[in-house]
């Protein structure tokens, strides 16, 4: 019958208009800067790296190995390398990075900075709200904006993070167990 | 004389003037809508309301549009320069036409003041005299307008035909 | 008490009058409606910019404008400022004469248009002898303004929107005024005054209106379809539509003359949409008998805004005409409904009145929407695709 549709999409919005009054998924907009949308467990903005403790210097667990650097496809990663040793969380004396400057706007978000990393230390951020308007360095960040702690990544990526403490812990145990029995001989060959 | 004829008689003119005198012709189209404007305004100047509505209604809605109409698509925005020749023909002819129209104008003029008390022509009395006075030239025009119109749409299928 | 607030603002307008001099009386009981006419009809305007835009959302699942006022409705405050304060871009090669005076003569013929229009008892600007016709025939003028906006961008686009426009304003012309006349030939006179008033009388506490009658409820919606492709709105916006010609033939229009052109399209949307209340809807009567205690000028507004409201639902509601379907439908089936709706009314008029009349003119108008619909559909055959190749 000619028509019939007409009538039938004007049924329509009209019960998506006064639905949106009443029923709550009429109205899926959030508005944006009071509220936000909860984002997904593998979002991915730009990378991080990881410190344990508190210490910022002490437990970053990036050990200027430069993989990272070398892997970046558009090569935004620049790391100068200490001249000096510190022990890691296993207690081996480990490099570590003097100076650790990404630029942002060349990055491209691809993780393979994070694949390649033997030791865990760099992670992809979610925060996307980065603008800023110094056009000459703003974009370029240095180790102390790239460093955060290990229970932010656990926020933001806890089933990742859930995994690799699993993966650092038991690496810890392993050392342990190849420094005790160490510690035994030592022991024993001191008693002799 | 009043004011409103004046400035009327000012407006019409001069739009027929522009409509004459300019280079493009699209705004000698827009000018002749002018006039035609200041025609209806004369009508209802005179107390005739319907021919001065129409007047707006046929000649400024449609009859100008088409002539734009016609002048986009057929794409001619200059005009071609007059000739000696064309100057002298447009003088003759339209001396001619002056001299009909005085003519006519004055030999009437001795009724003219007479008809001052003419009734106003309310809307029922035009239509009634078109509904039965006048029916038959109506449904002649009737007649001669559908047919233009189905000549129109005639062509037009024609071409279509051709240009499969 | 409630006679003096219906004629509240006549009562104003006489009490002006009286209190001027002797020789500015007559300007001053001219001036004081038609600077009514311009304070009412542009507020009414801005409400309807934040409620078109509100209303679309809610029915596309979103927020509409909600942060510049309460819940968004200082916007058009918003709106104002920004297009008063933008750049006038004319490109270089425009007609700059045209250009500037098209927005300016739409604005103009469409405030024209409201000299007619009875707003409440009493309340009208000119009551002419052919008010209806005086109307349509400022209705014609907005086609010679779109084409000028069009033709003096020097921009094809503009031009091929601006063609387009007219086309679809001259075709839908017909069966507006054809519709219009079925009322007319019902009312027995083309003054919207007497056409009100001939719709004012209750038989119980029904309405005359002619929107109760069969031809008159065809002829409202046929009115409503052609008011709806002669302001150029959805779903006849084609020549203007966003995602088909950037805005066709106001392109090159930026700033203030832009805000003109949007304010004379939704101008006359109102002035189109006052007289389809006036014809079919009863201008300023109230539906029931026992509501007249509300002041006329409230019942005609609110109709107004009921109209508009219906308008945006449609717009959020129904995809764009292609150009060749507007034109199909216009004069393959609004024409010749329009004709049986004239058909209809003359019945309406010489028969007794009771059921038996109803159906009587219902019938003619039903068998012919139900042919033309068949008839038109079985037309859309789906042919197998014929290949022609260059010699």
């Amino acid at each position: 019958m000619l028509g019939e549709g007409i009538v039938k999409g004007l049924a329509e919005t009209a019960r998506n208009f006064f639905g949106s009054y009443v029923e709550k998924d009429r109205l899926t907009t959030v508005q944006f800067p009071e509220e936000r949308l909860p984002q997904a467990e593998a979002a991915r903005v730009f990378p991080f790296l990881v410190y344990d403790t508190d210490d910022m210097e002490k437990g970053l667990r990036c050990v200027a190995c430069k993989i990272c650097e070398v892997e970046c496809p558009p090569r935004c990663i620049t790391i100068e390398k200490s001249t000096e040793k510190k022990p890691d969380f296993t207690g081996k004396p480990q490099f570590y990075p003097e100076k650790f400057e990404i630029d942002v706007s060349v990055c491209m978000s691809c993780q393979i900075c994070v694949e390649v990393c033997p030791f865990e230390a760099i992670k992809m951020d979610t925060a996307f709200e980065l603008s800023t308007d110094d056009r000459f360095g703003g974009l370029r960040w240095e180790k102390e904006r790239l460093a955060k702690p290990n229970e932010y990544y656990r926020q933001i990526h806890p089933m990742e993070a859930a995994e690799v403490d699993e993966q650092l812990a038991e690496k810890k145990a392993k050392a342990e167990e190849k420094h005790a029995p160490a510690a035994a001989t030592a022991e024993g060959a001191a008693t002799r | 004389m009043t004011a409103p004829f004046v400035i009327l008689a000012v407006v019409t003119i001069g739009g027929a003037v522009a409509a004459m005198t300019l280079r493009k012709l699209v705004h000698c189209a827009l000018a002749l809508a002018v006039c035609f404007v200041g025609l209806a305004g004369l009508y209802l100047d005179l107390n005739a309301q319907f021919v001065g509505l129409v007047q707006v209604l046929v000649y400024v809605g449609a009859v100008v549009i088409l002539i734009v109409f016609a002048i986009l698509l057929t794409r001619h925005d200059e005009l071609p320069a007059q000739t000696n020749r064309t100057r002298v023909a447009g003088l003759g002819v339209s001396a001619v036409v002056f001299a009909l129209l005085a003519w006519a104008v004055t030999a009437g003029g001795a009724q003219m003041g007479a008809a001052v008390a003419a009734p106003e022509a309310a809307m029922k009395d035009i239509g009634g005299a078109l509904m039965q006075k006048y029916v038959l030239p109506l449904e002649v025009v009737g007649l001669l307008l559908t047919a233009a119109l189905i000549g129109a749409v005639v062509i037009a299928m024609e071409e279509k035909k051709k240009a499969r | 008490m409630t006679q003096g607030l219906d004629q509240i603002f006549v009562t104003f307008q006489h009490w002006a009058v009286a209190h001027s001099p002797a020789a500015v009386q007559p300007a001053v009981s001219i001036v004081l409606p038609v600077a009514g006419i311009l304070i009412l009809f542009p507020s009414l305007f801005a409400i309807t910019t934040v409620l078109e835009r509100k209303g679309l959302a809610r029915i596309q699942n979103r927020y509409g404008p909600n942060r510049v006022g309460p819940y968004g409705w200082l916007q058009p405050v918003a709106d104002a400022v920004k297009s008063l304060t933008k750049e006038d871009i004319v490109p270089r090669t425009a007609d700059k004469l045209v250009h500037f005076l098209a927005p300016v003569l739409l604005v103009t013929v469409v405030f024209l248009e409201y000299a007619v229009i009875p707003v409440g008892r009493n309340m009208v600007l000119a009551d002419m002898n052919s008010g209806v016709l005086f109307f349509f025939a400022a209705g014609a003028a907005t086609e010679m303004s779109v084409f000028m906006a069009g033709w003096s961008s020097r921009n094809k686009y503009s031009l091929l929107g601006a063609m387009r426009a007219v086309a679809q304003m001259i075709s839908y012309e017909a069966p507006l005024i054809l519709s219009s006349i079925a009322v007319v030939m019902a009312a027995g006179s083309l003054s919207t005054v007497t056409i009100v008033e001939k719709q004012a009388g209750y038989s119980g506490f029904w309405p005359h209106w002619y929107v109760l009658t069969p031809w008159g409820l065809a002829g409202f919606v046929l009115f409503a379809i052609a008011m709806t492709a002669e302001s150029n709105r959805s779903p006849f916006d084609l020549p203007e539509g966003e995602s088909e010609i950037i805005a066709g033939y106001f392109t090159e229009y930026s700033g203030f003359k832009f805000a003109l052109f949007f304010l004379g399209e939704y101008l006359e949307m109102f002035a189109v949409s006052g007289m389809a209340v006036t014809l079919f809807l009863g201008g300023w009567a109230a539906p029931f008998s026992f509501l007249t205690w509300i002041p006329s000028w409230i019942w005609f507004l609110g109709k107004v805004m009921t109209l508009i409201a219906v308008f945006i639902w449609v717009r959020g509601t129904l995809p764009r005409l292609r150009m060749d379907q507007l034109m199909n439908f216009a004069w393959k089936f609004m024409l010749p409904m329009t004709l049986m709706v004239i058909f209809s009314a003359g019945l309406w008029k010489f028969l007794p009145s009771g059921v038996l009349r109803w159906l009587i003119c219902a019938a003619p108008i039903a068998l012919l929407y139900v042919v033309l619909g068949r008839v038109l559909q079985s037309e859309r055959r789906i042919e197998k695709r014929v290949y022609r190749y260059a010699e």
